[in-house]
Formats: C-alpha cells, structure tokens, sequence
C-alpha cells in the first residue's frame, strides 16, 4: 500500500472560500458506503430490541386506524368509496403518511443527532439526511405486513393495480426526502425549528386524506388540497393497495409537481446552507 | 526537489460574534427582531442590528509542505490550530486564501468519531472506517491487523458501551492508524490511552510518516512533535509566528511566547455567588513571593514561591483537608499535596473566620514548562469541596530558568521534572586502595 505513486496522479483539491464541491455526483458516489453504514447503523439501533422495535412500528399505525375509524368513519360517518371497509381506507393512508411524518421529525434532528460526525469528518452532509428516509422506509415494510394482514382478513385480493405501487413509493421517497432536506437544513441554522415541526406533524394528518378519502373534500376545494404532495402520494398508495377509490388525474398531478418542486429546492437549500453547518451545529 | 502536497497561501477564517454569543439564529428571535425593527422603522426610530463583532480565528496564514514530510503545528489554545485542520480536512470552509492539497486526505480530528455505545466492536470498525473514508472491502482485509493492533481480542463481539475507556480508544485509534492515506491530517490523538499504548501509537506514527506519507500534526506534546516531525508551524492568536525545519528552535519560540501570555493566570478569586461551603469556602488561591505579593508571571525553578490559599473557615471539621494537585501542560497529574499528609500533630489549626493555608511550592523540581495547580480541598471521605478535574479552581505557574548553576545544564531538559540530585563518588568496597 505504501508504494509510492506518481506525485502526477494525485488529485488536487483547492479548498477557497464558497468553493462548490467539484464533482459533487461522483463525490457522493464515493461516500455511498457510508451513506449505507449510518443507514444501517440507525435501523440496528432502532430494532436493536427486536420486539419493542417491530411492536412500535406495527403498534402505532394499529392505533390511529381504530380511533380513526372510529371519528371519521363511525362518528362523522364519511363515505368509504366503493364501500370498502373503514379500517382498510384508513390504514392504506396511514402508512405512507406515518412514512413521511416519521421522516419529518427525525430528518429534522439528523444533523444535530449527528453534530460529532459533522464537526470533525468531512463527507456530503446530504448523506445524514438522506439516510434517515432508509430507515424509515424499513418501518414501512415492517407495518406493512399489518396492511397484508388487514387485506387477507377482509378477504381482499390486491388487484392488478399494485403494481403500480413502487411508483407511489418512489413519489413518496421523493416528497421525505425533500422534506428531510429542508428540515435538517433549517434546524441547524434555527435551532428552535424543530419545536414547530410537531405542530406541522399534526396539521398534516388532517390536511392529508388519511382518515378520509380526497371523494370527502367539496370538488372547487379539491386544487387547494392537492397542492399537499403527500396527497398524490397517498391516495395513489390507496388506490393501487385497495383496487378502488378515487384518483384523480389533476389532484395526482398538482402533487406531484408539488413534490418534485419540494425536494428540488430542499436540495438547493441544503447545498446552499452545507458548507456552514459545521460553524453553526 | 520533491513535490508539493500541501501549499496554503494568505489563509484565513473569520467567525461572526454577535451581541447574543450564539453561535445560532433562533427563529423566535428572527421573528421578533424583525418585528420590532419593522415596528421602530414606522415609528420612525430607525436603528441598527446590534453590533456584530469580526473575529479571524486565521488570518495571513501561508506555507508548503512537501510530499513525505511530517509537519507539526504548535500553539496554545486558541490560536488556530484546530481551525487550520478542520479547513484542510474540509470540514469548514476559509473565508479568505486558498489551499491546495495533492492527494487523499485523512483526518483524524478526534478518536472514535461516530463509535456508537450499543454497537459491537466488530460493527463500530467497520463503522468507523467508513466514516473516516475506507471502503468496505480496505477494512475487510485490514480487519485482523486492526483487532491485532487494539489488543480486545475476545471483547471482540461485545457491545462498546461495555468496554473500558481504554479498550475503547485503542480500538479506536487502531481503525484510524491503519486508515492509509496520502495526506494524514491529525490532532492531538496522542493524548489519550496509557504511556504504553501512546509509545505504540507513536511508533505507528512515525512508520506512516516514514512510510513517504505527509502528515500535518497538531499536539501540545512537543516530545512527540520533536520525535516525529521534521518541520514546525508555530500559530500565535491565528497568525504563522514561526516556521522552520529546525523544530526545536520553533519549540523553544513557543515556551518563549508562553511564558509572556495571559494565560497564565497566577490567581483565583471567589466569585460572588460561587463555592460557599459550611466548613471552607476558598476565597483567593494564588502564587506569592516571601513578601506575600501575588507573582506576576514566570518564575525561576530556584525561586522562592509560596502557594496561598485563603478561605473563610465556617465550622471547625477535623477532616478538613486543604490542597492541591498539580498537573502538567499535557494534562497529566504529577501529584497531590495536602494540609494533612504529615503526622497528625503537626497538621495546621485553623481557626472560625479567615484563614491563609501557606505552602513552599517546591523548588528544583519542575522542568521548565507550564503547570497547572488545581485546588483541592474535601472533608476526608465524606465530601468533595473542590475537587481537582471537576469543579476546581486552577491557576497557572509558568517555570522559567533557573533550573541548575552548572555550566553542563543550559536548558530544558527531557522530562518533566528536572530535580537536583547530588552525586558522590566513593570506591567500591573492598576495592584497590588509593
């Protein structure tokens, strides 16, 4: 190892002052098995205690579905389309939805988590981040399998619409990821960000058809609501779960844009914002 | 002749100090500034943000560095050691000057980033080598060499967390030590583990600087950085003040730059609202010369020096025990001394009220060097009141000279004492005679 090698080879770094990362695609190419080692590292801890770990993600979800079905379904009596069980429309909303808000609270706490990695190593700090939305996308296959259990419970065989589903996981990886982007970016430049994000968890349940079916929603209100991204998301996961419900070509589409729009600009901003972190953190 | 690794021209760091000290915005305060500035503008008061104060903790700083060499940088605290490598290993980014670097850089900042408690040993190697930039399948084939080096042996597949601190930095230091590469940025490593795992730390060192690596080396340890390193950078308050390949001279520039700073503080006193104690609350602890005067910087290591602490005594407690401990410039203790390690009927009275517990600092001792004194005063095995590395209050003695009137000894010594122990010369018994 220890060969010489001709001085020529080496690659030379200038380090100036608001030097953007040369390469920056090949730079996070090169640090991809670190990205897949904090991934991994976050899932080990996190399952670490195998049952409270599975019981947690599966536990959680359970919950909301029964009082949700209860407020929405049994209470306010809301329209389940094509008169599928309750408890199926909820929880086929709650999963990408708990997906996305897990990421959300701790996206928003991945850099100040990792703040020791930050300060004395150099890597793309988006893989911080970015890592997060792994693991929760490993909580999302363990509640998974609560949503196969449902489906074989109520006697539903999946359509041929679930194929369509890695579409809406992907569009749902891109929507956490720009959210994680912004949020970890924010909260180590404000640091009291993140006491406003719960308050953003909570408002996004309801403003995210995931009690309810978007057929809820009055149609002029319906634009507005799609500008939620988490809406395409959600209601396509439905619809390709649950082979019905209601998925508008327009509402699918406005969130999507939404969605595309908020993880590329979550990306600019946390480029924009990297190079300070390690000053502020 | 060689070539260039490192080059660094007019480099320097800034940081923005504001009114608050904080180093974050807080979002409250964004809101409500901005608010209350909007509000003032209205009414007509415009007014500006409160003064935000510029502080280079780099400025002007500019030097090369060959390929093979071994560099070490000293400086007291402060003066922009750290900054300096955190800008080459990329961690924050100039505001002025630029550096280049010809090669893969390895920093090794601190020992153990990213070691998490709940992983396995096996696990947190891999972790951490790839946190300080191996791939996956450099650690696999260093893996046995690395488990070797850190001697944990079976502790192997045991969580971290269950580990001794000094298992866990050899096992720490040996992930980095086998880390290879072209450009090896390290600071103060050396400071941790026992003197034999530092001396095997130190080996290691001077093999990868051997090894025709180039590696910049920050250490307040200027053993180490007289053994290992072939050049010396002396930072002062953010500015090169010296550099030169001959490092003992650089270390000498930086003893003779310590003994004039401030930091060396030669007294303490109580702060109104700190420290009070039933039985002793220190009120003042400082150097003093035979007249009782405070010392004023440096002394001799022949000078008569006292050390004084006074305090106001509430209760009388026969386990009162008033002291200190005094530790090196790297941070080792060298001992404790205390009011009441000599026979019982000798220890000192003290009486309800103000009290000075005076003793000689000892004299053709010490090395030249700067030494911390930290209080140390308990009831005996029932209660700390200040207790050295905790809560203590420490001062600062800087020895200067003195060290011994023979025309063989001109200057510091290796070592960190430096007594005066006399010699005589006597004939084997039973030997020739005279």
């Amino acid at each position: 190892m220890s060969s010489a090698v001709p001085p020529a080879a080496f690659a030379e770094v200038v380090i100036r002052p608001r030097q953007p990362v040369g390469h920056y695609w090949r730079e996070l190419w090169r640090y991809r098995e670190l990205f897949l080692f904090l991934a991994w590292r976050d899932v080990k801890i996190r399952y670490k205690q195998t049952t409270i770990g599975v019981a947690w993600a599966v536990l959680r979800p359970l919950l909301v579905m029964v009082v949700f079905t209860i407020v929405f379904g049994r209470l306010g009596k809301m329209p389940s389309p094509g008169g599928l069980p309750y408890p199926l429309l909820v929880m086929a909303g709650m999963l990408p939805w708990q997906f996305f808000a897990t990421v959300m609270g701790e996206g928003s706490n991945s850099l100040l988590l990792n703040a020791n990695l930050v300060t004395k190593m150099y890597f793309p700090r988006i893989i911080v981040p970015a890592s997060v939305v792994v693991v929760s996308l490993v909580d999302l296959m363990v509640s998974g399998m609560l949503m196969v259990g449902l489906l074989g419970w109520y006697r539903q065989a999946p359509s041929i619409q679930a194929l369509a589903l890695p579409l809406f996981l992907l569009l749902g990886l891109a929507a956490s990821l720009g959210a994680s982007f912004w949020l970890s970016a924010l909260t180590v430049k404000y640091r009291d960000f993140r006491y406003v994000i719960p308050f953003v968890v909570q408002f996004g349940l309801y403003a995210t058809p995931v009690g309810f079916s978007t057929a809820s929603i009055p149609e002029r209100w319906r634009p507005v609501f799609a500008l939620n991204p988490m809406v395409g998301v959600v209601e396509g996961f439905r619809w390709s779960v649950l082979g019905t419900g209601v998925l508008d070509g327009w509402v699918l589409s406005a969130s999507t844009a939404t969605t595309l729009l908020l993880l590329m600009t979550g990306f600019r901003y946390f480029r924009s914002t990297e190079r300070q972190f390690a000053d502020t953190i | 002749m060689s070539a260039l690794a490192i080059s660094v021209e007019n480099l320097g760091k800034r940081y923005r100090i504001g009114a608050s000290r904080e180093r974050y915005l807080a979002l409250r305060d964004v809101i409500s500034s901005g608010a209350s500035r909007a509000l003032k503008r209205l009414s007509g008061h415009a007014k500006d943000r409160p003064e935000e104060r510029d502080f280079w903790a780099l400025r002007d700083v500019s030097f090369e560095v060959k390929q093979g060499e071994c560099v070490g940088i000293i400086g007291r605290n402060g003066a922009g050691k750290s900054t300096l490598l955190k800008i080459l290993s990329r961690i924050t980014e100039p505001s002025e000057g630029e550096a280049r670097l010809r090669g893969r850089v390895g920093s090794l900042l601190e020992v153990g980033t990213g070691f998490h408690p709940e992983l396995t040993g096996r696990e947190n190697v891999y972790l951490n080598g790839a946190i300080l930039g191996m791939s996956r399948r450099e650690i696999a084939t260093k893996f046995d060499e690395i488990v070797a080096f850190a001697e944990i042996g079976k502790f192997l597949d045991t969580q971290v967390k269950h580990y001794s601190s000094g298992m866990y930095t050899r096992l720490a230091f040996a992930v980095a030590a086998h880390l290879e590469p072209e450009i090896l940025v390290v600071d103060e490593v050396l400071a941790v583990g026992d003197a034999a795992f530092q001396k095997k730390c130190l080996g290691k060192m001077g093999e990868v600087a051997k090894g025709g690596r180039t590696v910049i080396f920050v250490s307040h340890n200027m053993g180490a950085v007289e053994n290992l390193c072939g050049h010396a950078i002396l930072l002062a308050e953010g500015r090169l003040l010296s550099e030169s390949s001959e490092v003992r001279r650089t270390i000498e520039k930086y003893f003779q730059a310590a003994s004039g700073s401030d930091d060396v503080a030669t007294e303490w006193k109580r702060a109104s609202d700190g420290m009070v104690h039933p039985a002793f609350t220190p009120e003042r602890f400082r150097l003093c010369d035979p007249s009782g005067a405070t010392v004023a910087g440096a002394v001799r290591n022949d000078d008569a020096v006292f050390v004084c602490v006074e305090g106001t005594v509430g209760m009388l407690d026969p386990a009162l025990k008033v002291g200190y401990s005094l530790y090196s410039e790297n941070g080792d203790l060298l001992f404790w001394t205390l009011s009441t390690d000599t026979p019982e009927s000798n220890w000192p009275r003290p009486e309800i009220g103000r009290c000075d517990f005076v003793s000689a600092f000892p004299r053709n001792l010490l090395n030249e060097g700067n030494y911390r004194l930290e209080l140390n005063v308990s009831l005996h095995y029932r209660e700390w009141v200040c207790e050295p590395g905790k809560n203590a209050p420490a001062i600062t003695v800087a020895v200067r000279g003195g060290l011994s009137e023979s025309p063989y000894w001109t200057s510091a010594r290796p070592g960190c004492l430096a007594p005066m122990i006399a010699w005589s010369v006597s004939r084997p018994l039973g030997g020739p005679p005279a």
